[in-house]
């Protein structure tokens, strides 16, 4: 497996609407969301690179899961800014739909449709022609050696099998960016490890890719992560950069030295 | 617009692979509209009477025949002891008690006079009404024949009388199944659409692809018009069902157009479409849907005049009915199958449907976010 390391780059507290941040895929600049009294994300700051393997740590609870629905549009922030492929999450929403591609840790392909229904249903949404969407479920088929289950029910498929056709299906139309919720939780290791390589490629492709996830050892195949603890991001940084920071073995170990200084109670 | 025609197909798909919608649209309506018709009925029938005879005369053992000759009556018990009787009610095996009192013939015969006793088991409260008022009329209907059998040969009618005579418009025989079908078919339509609708956008919310699909650019309106339409040709479905059977069981063939009903349904399914699509907004979990939308279809069903007669509910009732779909179209369907109205007498039930088809779909289109 290659992986191919990115020099980290600055939290900067202010962004500024310059040249500069539209190669960003994704700029949070003091994003904020409050629940009535209960703040669930509290002013993060962060920029991620095109092509960048971003890895978005805590514990549960921490606010990882609405930190990302605001991202994908699915949440209006409180306060704070941040775009998306350039795209403001407070105004502009529905462009940013067109851009991302989005797998939820809650399983999202309809069960009670063939493999190859899934896939027609959700190219056809995003807009793909006929013609694209028959080349590129031909190809994802095969590449995903579903061919012979391609007319089988989703739900009678093994869940690594889920998983990995969801990530595909999520990038089917060739989204700058991808956010994926969990997307190994309940797979096999060996899964597990064809699914990383399949996030690798399409990191290499150009794609950013925003991950969470609480294996550890998966935290060690990002570019950077960051690890949230109350709403906050408490550390980030690359894989190494953190382990050095926190005088840590492994990105297990930096993740328990935050992790126990949280007050809040998980859910 | 594309993006419509990939949503109809998921739909279509979905539901013809779910036996249990199968079930609720091919086999519910059948078993409802033959069962139903059969129950609600307030046609009675098999009223259990106990008779006390003190007299045992040739006049008392007439009445006892009359009473039990017309069917609607059943001689349950026949004693000469009221305690006996009132023993029979109490085991509510007897819903009447005729006493006829020592000396009635004799007392006939001298003072053309004599007194009966009725008592009514009122715990059935329409049951017991009409019976007693059966009763009444078969005992005057007595009267009268005493009457003439001793006024022989009457050449001129010494107490001049008024003579009623009824004409049952519409439903000449006041048959009770012309009168629930048409009924029965519009809650069925109503159950259908409001509770498919509601269910499915519910079930996408509980399996978690609703979020999936909020992420995507689909259009809000694309997405619940991908929703409205399947039930709106299912309701349609529903309703040719429901005249197959009406006709084939209940011979049953509206007296006016068909296209009126159609046409009347096809505006009256998006209204209801829309209030099934407004509790999925409101409802987290398929529980809660299920509630809510039983919870308005007593009301509705209970205030459309399917039962009951609006025009004998208190004002304020009857205030209520007009903000009920229901309503209109319980009575289009009776005007139009029973009377044979033209679209002009319901074209204002026409319009007030389309008000609310209007109403509730914006409703629901506002109030369904596809982010919080």
């Amino acid at each position: 497996m290659k992986i191919a390391l990115f020099t980290p780059c600055k939290i900067t507290k202010t962004v500024q609407p310059t040249e500069e941040n539209i190669q960003y895929a994704i700029t949070a600049n003091n994003l904020t969301k409050e629940f009535g009294d209960f703040i669930a994300v509290d002013h993060i700051s962060f920029n991620i690179k095109q092509g960048e393997i971003f890895g978005f740590l805590g514990a549960n609870g921490a606010g990882k899961t609405t930190a990302m629905r605001m991202l994908c549009g699915l949440s209006k922030p409180s306060s704070g800014e941040a775009t998306v492929a350039g795209f403001d999450v407070s105004t502009q929403p529905e462009s940013i739909k067109k851009n991302i591609g989005y797998m939820s840790q809650k399983f999202s392909l309809y069960e009670d449709l063939t493999v190859m229904e899934n896939i027609r249903f959700y190219a056809g949404i995003y807009g793909l022609s006929d013609k694209d969407i028959k080349e590129k479920s031909a190809h994802l088929l095969q590449h995903l050696h579903l061919d012979h289950e391609k007319n089988k029910l989703v739900g009678s498929l093994p869940l690594g099998w889920k998983q990995k056709l969801s990530f595909s299906i999520a990038l089917i139309h060739e989204p700058k960016i991808v956010f994926l919720d969990e997307p190994t939780g309940g797979v096999d290791p060996l899964t597990r490890r064809e699914f990383w390589e399949m996030i690798y490629a399409a990191s290499q492709r150009g794609t950013t890719l925003f991950v969470t996830t609480h294996y550890m050892d998966e935290a060690e195949y990002c570019h950077r992560v960051s690890i949230m603890v109350d709403g906050r991001i408490a550390a980030l940084g690359t894989p190494a950069e953190l382990k050095k920071q926190f005088d840590a073995e492994s990105m297990s170990d930096v993740f328990l030295q935050l992790a126990r200084q949280a007050t809040r109670q998980a859910d | 617009m594309r993006s419509l025609k990939f949503l109809l197909q998921k739909e279509f798909r979905q539901i013809f692979r779910n036996p249990a919608i199968l079930r609720m649209i091919f086999i519910m309506p059948v078993i409802q509209l033959i069962v139903l018709p059969l129950v609600a009925n307030y046609e009675i029938r098999n009223v259990n009477i106990h008779v006390i005879d003190h007299d045992h005369s040739m006049y008392s053992r007439e009445l006892i025949r009359k009473v039990t000759a017309g069917g609607t009556f059943q001689l349950q018990g026949y004693s000469s002891d009221y305690k006996e009787a009132l023993l029979d009610v109490e085991h509510d095996k007897s819903d009447l008690i005729l006493e006829i009192p020592h000396g009635f013939e004799k007392q006939l015969v001298r003072e053309s006079e004599a007194p009966l006793f009725i008592a009514v088991n009122a715990i059935n409260g329409a049951r017991a009404n009409l019976g007693a008022a059966y009763l009444n009329t078969i005992l005057r209907d007595y009267n009268q024949e005493i009457r003439t059998q001793w006024i022989q040969f009457p050449k001129f009618d010494e107490i001049p009388r008024v003579e009623v005579i009824s004409n049952y418009w519409y439903n000449t025989h006041q048959s009770y199944t012309l009168f629930m079908v048409p009924g029965i078919m519009v809650v069925l339509l109503t159950m259908v659409g409001s509770f498919l609708t509601a269910l499915n956008i519910v079930k996408e919310k509980e399996v978690g692809t609703i979020e999936q699909i909020n992420v995507t650019p689909i259009r809000k309106h694309h997405f619940i018009l991908g929703k409205l339409i399947p039930f709106w040709v299912l309701g349609l479905f529903v309703l040719t069902l429901g005249l197959l059977v009406g006709r084939v069981i209940y011979g049953i063939v509206p007296l006016g157009n068909i296209g009126l009903i159609y046409l009347f349904a096809a505006i009256y399914l998006p209204a209801i479409l829309g209030l099934g699509l407004l509790v999925s907004n409101i409802s987290q979990t398929q529980q809660q849907a299920m509630l809510l939308s039983f919870f308005l279809m007593m009301i509705f069903i209970l205030m459309g005049g399917l039962y009951t007669s609006i025009d004998s509910m208190p004002h304020w009732a009857q205030v209520v009915t007009w903000f009920n779909p229901v309503t209109y179209f319980i009575e289009v369907m009776r005007m139009v199958v029973i009377k044979g109205s033209s679209f002009n007498d319901i074209k204002g039930h026409l319009g007030v449907i389309a008000l609310f088809a209007v109403v509730l779909n914006t409703w629901a289109v506002v109030s369904y976010r596809k982010r919080s």
